[in-house]
């Protein structure tokens, strides 16, 4: 099953290689993982998501809080959260497609950030099903890059 | 007042009561080394290789439970302390290496003598550091050996670069450590403990499992206690030899790949496993679906990831084993429920005893040739039980553990999670350091030994008096055993036929060098080579045919031994 992680760690020099190293030593997978500070300048978030049974996630929680820099785990899979994604796009926007292009954007609340001869480069941020849905709706059309952040997860309420 | 880096690094350590540093100079420690030479209050123990030096301060840690420390320069020097990293990391054993590092400027430059240790000893250390900054080595200095001591212990690795060496700035050691991300749980929780208890007494068939945790957290006496108090075998870990007498009655010595018939047959009809500083080790279990197949699992353990890592636990504890045994005890000592638990229990301890009667540890003796198992009987006889005894790895190390009979801690020094041929000669010399007054004995093979034969040198010139017996069958034993066993006796590189003669090489390192040749001479020879000053080589000819048994084949279950 997919978990979402969100790890608070000290931000110093070294502790995302801790944090990688963690995962490629023993074996994890990390599906996507973003980092950056906190309020706190001294304090960065990473989150991570990654897969396994409930044995194989509980070791992953329990290893992360095992290390010496990290200040906080909280496994947010299930929990009340917004999960979001950035994409960037480059589609192509020749004659035909260019309305499509057009009429996709608006009805995902995307926007173009960038225009060329026959190209459009497209912003767009959402959960999985919409990032999904919107990158398939665009593959006939002529998908010609994509870049993603992976996700970020807050949990809801105060 | 204004020091240099190295003056700080030099009162640091003084000031944290480190007396005894094994290392190795070089340039990047030039520095350190010129206020070691100034400095009364720390000594030195010049190793002849830095992997010899790592396994000295893990000997010195083992035998006497305080934190060891090494000294080694930068790049071929800090990558010479790798193995002995990841061995004492495997084992939990509290040790801070210090290495030198090219000056700041010149890292990532492929500077000359320069490796990314910290990069490289990262998955082998608890924690490791780069010294940055003159003005943070001390209080860095403090916190490496409050991390390297404190909850599941480990090596820490300090980087220091040359300039952070030669800069002034005030020393200024912090009394306290505060590390916001680091916070070991040293109490059990109540109402675990109570389930856990609740749940031993409701069976029938118990056993205690104990390992190398019992050693780390001091909890001997603790765990003794209450084995005795509900009359509940105990099996002990390769890592664990010594936690409880081996010679109480209640002992079933080691559990295991080459663990005793009785104890594995005990552990897989219990009702109730209660594993106390053990990490279910895949040479502990066997084939770990069918482990243990009948018993609840209760597991103690102050490092909360080694539960539920290889086999589903029932009742899980965190927490210091000394205080969650104080706690059990306190549940039943003095209670009607103690004695009718060791009466209930009585046909579960004869039904044992009888698989100890059918199946004890044993060897066939061979006319005209020294079975390695009698040589390590006689050791035991020699020094009286009173040795503290390292080993290096194989076969030597497995008779070491079956057919000597331990009844202290911290006396059994072995590298049992890495495995590290090479580990028993300088962590036997660190241990005689730290215990000046004992009989230390390096159990060997003729394999292991010549990995860290060179220091002799240093045992020699420091005057340090181990003694090494190696049991020398012309083979890489253990090797050999899995060939003859799994790969129809084909002995693909495992015959040594090239060994040097041992009490010549002994000689040539200003030891003193024993041969025996023959079982009637074995007793003799050991009492005479232990009786001798200064360190002493003793090579044993013994019986290259010979196997360990008995021997859970790997990937099968703990009842399928091969005995002799």
């Amino acid at each position: 099953m997919r978990h979402t992680i969100s790890v608070l760690v000290e931000n110093e020099f070294g502790v995302l290689s801790r944090v990688a190293g963690l995962f490629s030593g023993r074996g994890f997978n990390i599906e996507s993982l973003c980092v950056a500070e906190t309020t706190d300048a001294g304090v960065s978030r990473m989150t991570i998501v990654t897969s396994g049974n409930d044995q194989i996630v509980e070791q992953i929680l329990k290893q992360l809080n095992k290390l010496v820099p990290v200040l906080k785990v909280i496994d947010l899979t299930g929990a009340d959260t917004v999960v979001r994604e950035l994409v960037l796009v480059k589609v192509n926007a020749d004659n035909e497609g260019k309305q499509e292009v057009l009429r996709l954007v608006d009805i995902f609340r995307a926007k173009i950030v960038d225009v060329a001869p026959r190209c459009y480069t497209i912003e767009m941020t959402g959960g999985e099903g919409k990032v999904q849905a919107f990158l398939q709706m665009l593959r006939p059309l002529g998908i010609k890059d994509v870049v993603r952040t992976g996700k970020i997860a807050i949990s809801r309420g105060a | 007042m204004q020091m240099t880096g190295a003056e700080i690094f030099v009162k640091a350590l003084a000031d944290l009561g480190v007396d005894v540093v094994f290392g190795f100079p070089g340039g990047a420690v030039l520095n350190i080394y010129d206020a070691l030479f100034r400095n009364t209050r720390v000594r030195h123990v010049l190793c002849r290789h830095e992997q010899g030096a790592v396994h000295m301060a893990d000997g010195y840690a083992r035998a006497s439970g305080r934190t060891g420390v090494c000294l080694v320069t930068s790049g071929p020097g800090a990558t010479n302390t790798v193995t002995g990293l990841a061995t004492a990391y495997m084992d939990s054993i509290p040790l801070v290496v210090f290495s030198g590092q090219v000056p700041t400027l010149l890292i990532g430059n492929d500077a000359f003598q320069e490796a990314d240790i910290v990069g490289i000893s990262r998955p082998c250390t608890k924690h490791n550091y780069l010294v940055k900054d003159v003005r943070d080595l001390a209080r860095i200095i403090k916190e490496a050996f409050y991390i390297a001591s404190t909850g599941r212990p480990g090596p820490v690795l300090v980087d220091m670069p040359k300039d952070v060496l030669v800069s002034p700035a005030e020393y200024n050691l912090p009394r306290e450590v505060k590390l916001r991300g680091y916070h070991p749980n040293y109490e059990g929780h109540p109402r675990q403990v109570e389930s856990a208890m609740r749940m031993i007494l409701s069976k029938e068939r118990p056993v205690l499992y104990a390992g190398g945790g019992v050693i780390l957290s001091n909890a001997s006496a603790e765990l003794a206690e209450l084995a005795r108090l509900l009359a509940i075998p105990v099996t002990t870990t390769l890592m664990g030899m010594g936690v409880f007498p081996g010679s109480d009655p209640l002992s079933l010595g080691m559990l295991g790949m080459h663990g005793t018939y009785w104890a594995n047959m005990a552990i897989s009809h219990a009702d109730v496993i209660v594993a106390v500083g053990a990490r279910f080790d895949d040479r502990v279990t066997g084939k770990v679906d069918e482990f243990a197949p009948h018993a609840k699992i209760v597991h103690i353990d102050i490092d909360p990831t080694s539960i539920q890592k290889n086999v589903p636990v029932d009742i899980p504890i965190v927490g210091d084993l000394k205080d969650v045994l104080r706690k059990m005890i306190r549940h039943v000592k003095g209670k009607k429920e103690a004695a009718a638990y060791r009466e209930k229990t009585g046909a579960w301890r004869g039904r044992i005893a009888a698989w100890a009667k059918t199946h004890p540890l044993t060897y066939k003796p061979a006319k005209g040739k020294i079975k390695p198992q009698y040589v390590v009987e006689q050791i035991y006889k020699v020094a009286k039980g009173k040795a503290i005894v390292a080993t290096e790895v194989g076969q030597n190390q497995m008779w070491a553990a079956q057919f000597y009979t331990y009844d202290m801690p911290r006396t059994f020094l072995s590298s049992g999670g890495l495995g590290t041929m090479g580990y028993g000669l300088p962590a036997a010399i660190g241990a005689q350091v730290a215990m000046p007054g004992r009989l230390v004995v390096d159990i060997a093979g003729d394999g292991s030994i010549q990995m860290n034969i060179q220091e002799l040198a240093t045992a020699v010139q420091f005057k340090i008096p181990v003694k090494v017996v190696i049991l020398n069958n012309g083979y890489l034993g253990m090797v050999r055993q899995w060939q003859e066993l799994f790969f129809e006796g084909k002995y693909s590189h495992t015959r040594l036929p090239q060994i040097p003669d041992f009490v010549r090489l002994a000689e040539a390192y200003g030891a003193k060098g024993f041969r025996a040749t023959k079982t009637e001479e074995v007793h003799d020879v050991l009492k005479e080579g232990f009786a001798a000053d200064g360190p002493v080589l003793i090579d044993v000819v013994v019986d290259p045919a010979e196997m360990v048994y008995p021997m859970v084949p790997a990937g099968a279950p703990l009842t399928k031994m091969l005995l002799v």
